[in-house]
C-alpha cells in the first residue's frame, strides 16, 4: 500500500516538474500517428482501387498488361512492408537516402521521415483492408449501377466506396489506434515523441517506474479516446435507424415516423410477421401452394 | 408492323466450353411485350445480361434501332440507360435513400439538374406507390417494395426498353401481385419489355409474346395463344405440363 502512495507521489512529482516535455511528446505522437493515419489510408485506397480495376480478355492487351503489372507492384509493396519490422523500415529509410546518394541528400527532417515511415507502413495494411472493403461489396450493386449507365468510376465513387468506407472503418481506427503506440519507435531515428521522453528524462533521474506509469496512462488516454470518437464517427455513419413516412401530397412534411422492428439482427430486411414465418416454415416446412 | 428496337441476331455465349446461348435469333417491336419463360438453366438469364451487356456475348449481334451494339467499341453505357434492367435481387444501392437510388443516375449519367432529377424521381415513385417512402433506405422496406423502387430507378433513366429478369421469383407469394401490377400497367401504356418469368399468368394475358427456351436455344416463340394454349413441340408441351402439374 505505501509502495502505491509512494508511486503517486513520484508520478505527480514527474508530471508537476516535467509536464511539458510529456505534453509535447504527447502532440508530437498525436500529429505523427494522425497524419502517417492519413496519408496511409490514401496510400490504402488508391492501392485496393487500383487492384480492384476488373478487366476481360476482350480488353486491349496493353490495358491488361498495366492493371496486372500495376498489381504485382501492390503485392510487393504490400508484402515488403507489411513483412518487416517498422523500427528496421525506419532506419532503412532514414540511413538509406544519405547512404545511396553518398550524403550528398539528408533528410530534411525527422518529421518528413518519420511521417513517411508510419504512412508506408500503414498505407501496406489498409491496401488489404479497403481492397476486402471493395469486394466484400455484393457484386449486384455493381451490376445495378452499370444497368442504368453507370461507368465504373462512377459505381465507384458513388456506390461501392461509400458502403467500403463505412466497413473498414474499424480498421482504419485499429491501425490509428497501433499507429499511436507503434510510432514510438521512432525514438531509433531521433524522432521526439511521447515515449521518446520517457528514455531522455529517465536517462536524467532514474524515476524508470514512475514515468512509465505516467507513459502508461499517457498511451491509454489517447487510445481510449480515439476508440471513442471512432465510435461515434460510425453511428453518424449509419444514419438513423428510423426514416419519416412522406405523405402524398405534402412531400416535404413528415407524417409519422416507421421504425424497423430487426435493425441489427441478421433478417434485418424482413419484418417481424416474416420472421415468424420463417421460424414456421424451418419447423413445419413450407404451406401448400407455396413456391 | 411497329418500328423494330432490338434485334437479335445469331446470338451465342459460352462459358469456356459450355455452350449456354446457341444462335439465338429473334426481334423485339415497340411496344411489345414478349415473356421468356423456360427450364431452370437454359439460358433465359444469360440471354437477358447479353442483350444488357454484362455479359459479351461470344459471337452474334445485337441490334437497337440498327445498331450493333454488341460490336467493339461502342459504349455500353450510353446504351444501357436506354435499355435498363430489373434484377430478380432488386440491387438497391444501400448506401442511398430510395429517393438517390432513383436520382442517382439521372445526375450521374444523364446529368440532369438535380431538382429535375428529384422531380422525375418523385414522378416515377408515386407511378409504383413508393413516394411515401422516399427517406427509406433499401434495408427498412420489404421485397416488393424494393422490387417497386428498382423499376422506378430503372423507369426514371427515360429508357426506351426494359428488361426483367425473374422480378417476383425472390418474393414473397403476397407481395408478387404488388410487383406484376405495376408491371401490368406499363405494359398498358405501352412500354416496350422483355420478361423473363415463371408466373404463367402474367405470361398469358399481359405479354404479345411468348418466347420458350431450352438448353439454350429458343425451342418455340408466338402469341401466348399460341405458345401456352397450342404448343406445337414436344418439349413445350412437357414444360407446360410440368408447370401445370406443380
Ligand atoms: N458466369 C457464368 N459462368 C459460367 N457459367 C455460367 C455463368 N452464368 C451462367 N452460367 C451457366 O449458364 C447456364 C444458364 O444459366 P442461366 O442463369 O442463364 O439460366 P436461367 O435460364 O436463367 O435459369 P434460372 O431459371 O434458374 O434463372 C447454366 O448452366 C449456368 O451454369
Ligand atoms: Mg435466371
Amino acid at each position: 500500500m505505501q509502495r502505491f502512495l509512494d508511486l503517486c507521489q513520484d508520478v505527480a512529482l514527474l508530471w508537476q516538474n516535467y509536464w511539458p516535455g510529456y505534453l509535447n511528446g504527447v502532440k508530437n505522437t498525436l500529429i505523427l500517428a494522425l497524419i502517417g493515419t492519413v496519408i496511409g489510408c490514401v496510400i490504402g485506397l488508391v492501392c485496393g482501387i487500383l487492384n480492384t480495376i476488373p478487366y476481360s480478355k476482350s480488353d486491349p492487351a496493353p490495358k491488361r498488361f498495366l492493371l496486372k503489372l500495376i498489381r504485382i507492384v501492390v503485392r510487393v509493396y504490400v508484402e515488403v512492408f507489411r513483412g518487416t519490422p517498422m523500427i528496421l523500415q525506419a532506419v532503412f529509410i532514414y540511413y538509406g537516402l544519405p547512404y545511396f546518394t553518398y550524403n550528398a541528400v539528408q533528410w530534411p527532417s525527422v518529421w518528413a521521415a518519420s511521417i513517411l515511415v508510419v504512412s508506408i507502413n500503414t498505407g501496406a495494411y489498409m491496401a488489404e483492408s479497403v481492397r476486402g472493403g471493395i469486394i466484400s461489396i455484393d457484386p449486384g450493386q455493381t451490376e445495378g449501377a452499370k444497368a442504368i449507365g453507370m461507368t465504373h468510376f462512377q459505381t465507384m465513387t458513388s456506390v461501392i466506396l461509400p458502403q467500403a468506407l463505412r466497413n473498414i472503418m474499424p480498421q482504419i481506427g485499429n491501425n490509428f489506434i497501433i499507429n499511436v503506440k507503434d510510432s514510438s519507435v521512432m525514438f531509433i531515428i531521433t524522432f521526439t515523441e511521447f515515449f521518446a521522453f520517457h528514455r531522455y528524462i529517465t536517462g536524467i533521474n532514474m524515476m524508470y517506474f514512475p514515468s512509465a506509469t505516467v507513459e502508461m496512462i499517457g498511451y491509454l488516454t489517447m487510445t481510449l479516446i480515439a476508440s471513442f470518437i471512432l465510435r461515434w464517427v460510425e453511428k453518424r455513419m449509419d444514419g438513423s435507424d428510423s426514416y419519416e413516412l412522406v405523405q402524398a401530397d405534402q412531400l416535404t412534411m413528415a407524417a409519422g415516423t416507421y421504425t424497423h422492428p430487426d435493425k441489427g439482427t441478421p433478417f434485418d430486411e424482413r419484418s417481424k410477421e416474416h420472421r415468424e414465418r420463417v421460424r414456421q416454415e424451418l419447423k413445419y416446412g413450407r404451406p401448400k401452394g407455396d413456391r | 408492323m411497329s418500328e423494330l428496337v432490338l434485334e437479335v441476331r445469331h446470338l451465342s455465349k459460352s462459358f469456356g466450353s459450355n455452350e449456354v446461348l446457341r444462335d439465338i435469333d429473334f426481334t423485339v417491336s415497340k411496344g411489345d411485350v414478349t415473356a421468356i419463360i423456360g427450364a431452370s438453366g437454359s439460358g433465359k438469364s444469360t440471354l437477358l445480361r447479353c442483350i444488357n451487356l454484362l455479359e459479351t456475348p461470344t459471337s452474334g449481334e445485337i441490334l437497337f434501332h440498327g445498331q450493333n451494339v454488341a460490336a467493339r467499341g461502342t459504349d455500353p453505357c450510353a446504351y444501357r440507360t436506354k435499355v435498363g434492367m430489373v434484377f430478380q435481387s432488386f440491387n438497391l444501392f444501400n448506401n442511398m435513400t430510395v429517393l438517390q437510388n432513383c436520382m442517382v443516375g439521372q445526375t450521374k449519367v444523364l446529368r440532369r439538374p438535380s431538382d429535375e432529377a428529384r422531380a422525375t424521381a418523385l414522378h416515377y415513385l408515386e407511378k409504383v406507390g413508393m413516394a411515401p417512402y422516399i427517406n427509406a433506405k433499401p434495408r427498412q422496406i420489404s421485397g416488393g417494395q424494393k422490387q417497386r423502387v428498382a423499376i422506378a430507378r430503372a423507369l426514371a433513366m427515360g429508357p426506351e426498353v426494359l428488361l426483367f429478369d425473374e422480378p417476383t421469383s425472390a418474393l414473397d407469394p403476397e407481395m408478387v401481385g404488388e410487383v406484376l401490377t405495376v408491371m401490368q400497367d406499363l405494359a398498358r401504356e405501352g412500354m416496350t419489355m422483355l420478361v423473363v418469368t415463371h408466373e404463367m399468368a402474367f405470361a398469358r394475358d399481359v405479354s404479345t409474346h411468348v418466347v420458350y427456351m431450352n438448353q439454350g436455344v429458343i425451342c418455340e416463340e408466338g402469341t401466348p395463344e399460341q405458345v401456352l394454349g397450342n404448343p406445337q413441340k414436344k418439349e413445350t408441351q412437357d414444360f407446360l405440363a410440368r408447370f401445370r402439374g406443380q
